[in-house]
């Protein structure tokens, strides 16, 4: 991308190397920022594709586009290649970016480091995708990767448990990294309740990854050795359980999924007031809520296994200890409402994404909250209900904010107004196709269609087909973000230190684009 | 910035990078130690107790003969070389009534080969009524190379079995325990376990 490319005029930059070596051996934090959004971005269409062929596969009945085994690599696949490979390198991306520009520091506490966080991943992804190619293709346990299963698979298995545990490294020194910046390099005056709110959820979100990535790296260690060196952590036969199995990835996997929402909530805490032109209302209480939300996570993790067999008290406690999440979360959603309420509201691109994000995303929250009951999920779990929950969570919350703080910070990053228009479609186009495909899936489920099986019985069909034909126009619109950011960073409109008006924090107060070096000099935060 | 505070930041930073790597190491054996966590509760709770002996006298032992349940045994291998069957499909038996059955073994494999036997009932509420003296699942059980082995189990369903259970299934499926394969060369994953494996 443009923004970027170095300054001529900038007398820092004395020896850099050019070309690959550039992005290869670069430490700066805007690099490796922008390096970690397009690769995101790559991963997010790769598993895009993976999707649509799942969708192409389910449009009739029957089995007409992929075989059964590959439809199982498929719903596998894409859920990893979305958690581990778009959606959290995403949102380190946007932390890389804007962190140390929101806090006044010259970069991430440790610049070599932030590299290597970053060039772990391609490794990783190639992993990945190449297991489709070996012997018995890649590894179909789900994304959950539960045993028996995964102890049973071929070799593509190992290969995810491998890229598993390279993402893993990865994560956890970015996280690292993140908080000691937020912690020591604030600028002079930058008190910790006067950070923004990204940086506060960001915070947050890195000890989360601290505490639990670790416990992941141990479960899909015990599935290996149970595998190839003769344990039986899982092994039924050698006195293990696979129930346990469940139990530790939902320990890591709960926690994970505010790792994925956490910072989406931190975007919309910026973009909101900015376009209503008020500060954000109940500062404090945001940061709060973000905190208890992290904390119940720990503690709720087996309501993804009400089924399982679990004890009536066992139930109770965690369906009672999930629900209580819902009130930091509508604390949250309050708050948004009334930073808007009263405020002089304008709709750019930014803002269409948030606001939009606050409505779908609520209705993901909700549908979590029946999932919650424990008497209802026994009907609902693995059924296309949870399907459609979690992607109103995951696609209309992370990646609607996502798409919300590219178009609010593009004028940042590359100096240039992205395209109001092609913005403004590409919210419509989304807003309408996810809809369309995902709101049938409940329906689907409540009439007991079950997730992740290629073929369906024959009164799921017009269902079935309705977000075949959703899935494919959210697919291709995805296409309009790619020619936004292309035209973005090749041209247009220049963007002022401070494209919107209402934009607060000291990321405005450096150029647009932003140069390659900022502050140096630590700003003073009065 | 002047030199002073750059030499202090990056103690600093140094002192919390250490502390937050120690961090993600704690985490990392804390995953390890989920696993005694988990045992240590399943057995404070009585939960996922297939493996153990039940005792008579922790519950109702006279025989209700106004009542008959119909037991059906089931006998599934999980890649294991042996030929594994009940001597009997099934059996109508009074709740509370001390029950002998017992299960044929033959390994067909030229070479001695352990296994352990899991039990899993049908219906699952079941489980918790159906009391297992004496069974071989309790240990893992070795046969030489074409060994051939009767197999007891000793059981009583208990009385307080929900009146509106009729019939019980036990079905035993038996796992290797040593020389698991190597998944590397086995055939190509299929789209689910081949069989019931609990």
């Amino acid at each position: 991308m443009a923004a970027v490319i170095p300054d001529p005029l900038d007398h820092h930059h004395h020896h850099a190397p050019s070309g690959l070596m550039r992005w290869l051996t670069t430490t700066n934090h805007k690099d490796i920022g922008t390096m970690y959004l397009i690769f995101s971005f790559v991963m997010f269409l790769s598993g895009g594709v993976m999707a649509l062929t799942i969708r192409a596969e389910l449009f009739q009945p029957g089995l007409q586009v992929v075989q059964p085994e590959f439809f199982n690599q498929l719903t596998t696949m894409h859920g990893l290649v979305m958690v581990f490979g778009a959606i959290m390198p995403a949102f380190v991306g946007f932390a890389n970016w804007q962190i140390p520009l929101m806090i006044g520091a010259s970069d991430m506490a440790f610049a070599r480091m932030n590299n290597w966080s970053f060039w772990l991943l391609p490794p990783a992804a190639i992993l990945l995708l190449g297991s489709f190619f070996v012997p018995g293709g890649a590894t179909a346990a789900g994304w959950t990767l539960y045993a028996p299963l995964s102890v049973q698979m071929g070799m593509g298995m190992d290969f995810a448990i491998f890229a598993i545990h390279i993402m893993g490294l990865s994560s956890i020194m970015g996280a690292i990294n993140i908080v000691v910046t937020i912690l020591n390099m604030r600028a002079p005056g930058m008190a910790m309740m006067k950070m923004p709110l990204f940086c506060w959820t960001w915070l947050i979100t890195a000890y989360l990854l601290i505490a639990v990535m670790p416990v992941l790296a141990g479960a899909v260690t015990m599935i290996l050795t149970d595998r190839h060196f003769g344990t039986s952590f899982f092994n039924a036969a050698g006195g293990g359980d696979p129930v346990m199995y469940q139990h530790i990835f939902w320990f890591f996997g709960h926690p994970e999924v505010y790792i994925m929402i956490l910072p989406a909530f931190g975007i919309v805490s910026q973009i909101i007031p900015a376009f209503a032109r008020k500060p954000l209302f109940g500062y404090a209480s945001m940061v709060y809520a973000t905190a208890s939300i992290a904390i119940l996570s720990f503690v709720v993790w087996a309501h993804h296994m009400f089924a399982t067999g679990m004890p009536a008290v066992g139930q109770l406690y965690f369906m009672y200890a999930t629900m209580l999440i819902a009130v930091p979360t509508g604390v949250k959603v309050f708050n948004w409402v009334a930073t808007m309420w009263r405020g002089s509201l304008s709709f750019e691109p930014p803002m269409l994404w948030a606001t939009g994000f606050i409505f779908v995303f609520t209705i993901g929250g909700f549908t979590g909250l029946i999932c919650a009951i424990a008497p209802i999920d026994i009907q609902i779990h693995d059924t296309y209900y949870v399907v459609a929950h979690f992607h109103y969570v995951l696609v209309a919350g992370s990646l609607f904010a996502l798409f919300a703080g590219a178009y609010y910070w593009l004028p940042k990053w590359t100096g240039h107004m992205p395209s109001d228009r092609l913005g403004k479609l590409h919210f419509w186009c989304s807003l309408v196709f996810f809809n369309v495909t995902f709101f049938p899936m409940h329906f689907l489920g409540l009439a007991g269609m079950p997730r992740r099986i290629p073929d369906y019985a024959l009164q799921f069909t017009d269902f079935n087909a309705l977000a075949t034909i959703g899935a494919f126009g959210f697919g291709l619109s995805q296409l309009i973000f790619l020619a936004v950011v292309v035209k973005c960073a090749r041209g247009g409109k220049p963007a002022a230190a401070k494209p919107w008006d209402g934009a607060e924090g000291l990321e405005w107060t450096v150029p647009s684009p932003a140069p390659y070096h900022t502050f140096e000099e630590a700003p003073l935060v009065k | 910035m002047n030199a002073a505070r750059a030499v202090r930041l990056e103690r600093q930073n140094r002192k919390l990078l250490l502390r937050l790597c120690v961090g993600a190491l704690v985490m990392f054996g804390f995953g390890f130690l989920l696993v005694p966590f988990y045992e240590k509760i399943c057995e404070v709770t009585g939960l996922n107790q297939l493996l153990r002996p039940d005792h008579i006298g922790v519950f109702n032992t006279q025989v209700d003969a106004s009542r008959t349940v119909v037991v059906q045994f089931d006998a599934n291998t999980h890649d294991l070389p042996w030929r594994f069957e009940p001597q009997m499909r099934s059996l109508r038996v009074h709740p509370g009534e001390l029950v002998q059955v017992a299960y044929e073994v033959s390994n067909v494999r030229g070479e001695p080969v352990t296994g352990q036997a899991v039990p899993s009932y049908g219906p699952q509420l079941a489980g918790q009524f159906f009391r297992k003296m004496e069974c071989f699942c309790f240990q893992q059980q070795t046969l030489e190379a074409g060994e051939r082995r009767l197999m007891p189990v000793v059981f009583v369903v208990d009385p307080a079995l929900p009146a509106d259970v009729h019939t019980v299934t036990l079905s035993y499926t038996f796992f290797e325990v040593e020389g698991r394969r190597q998944t590397s060369e086995a055939p190509p994953p299929k789209a689910g376990p081949r069989q019931r494996t609990s």
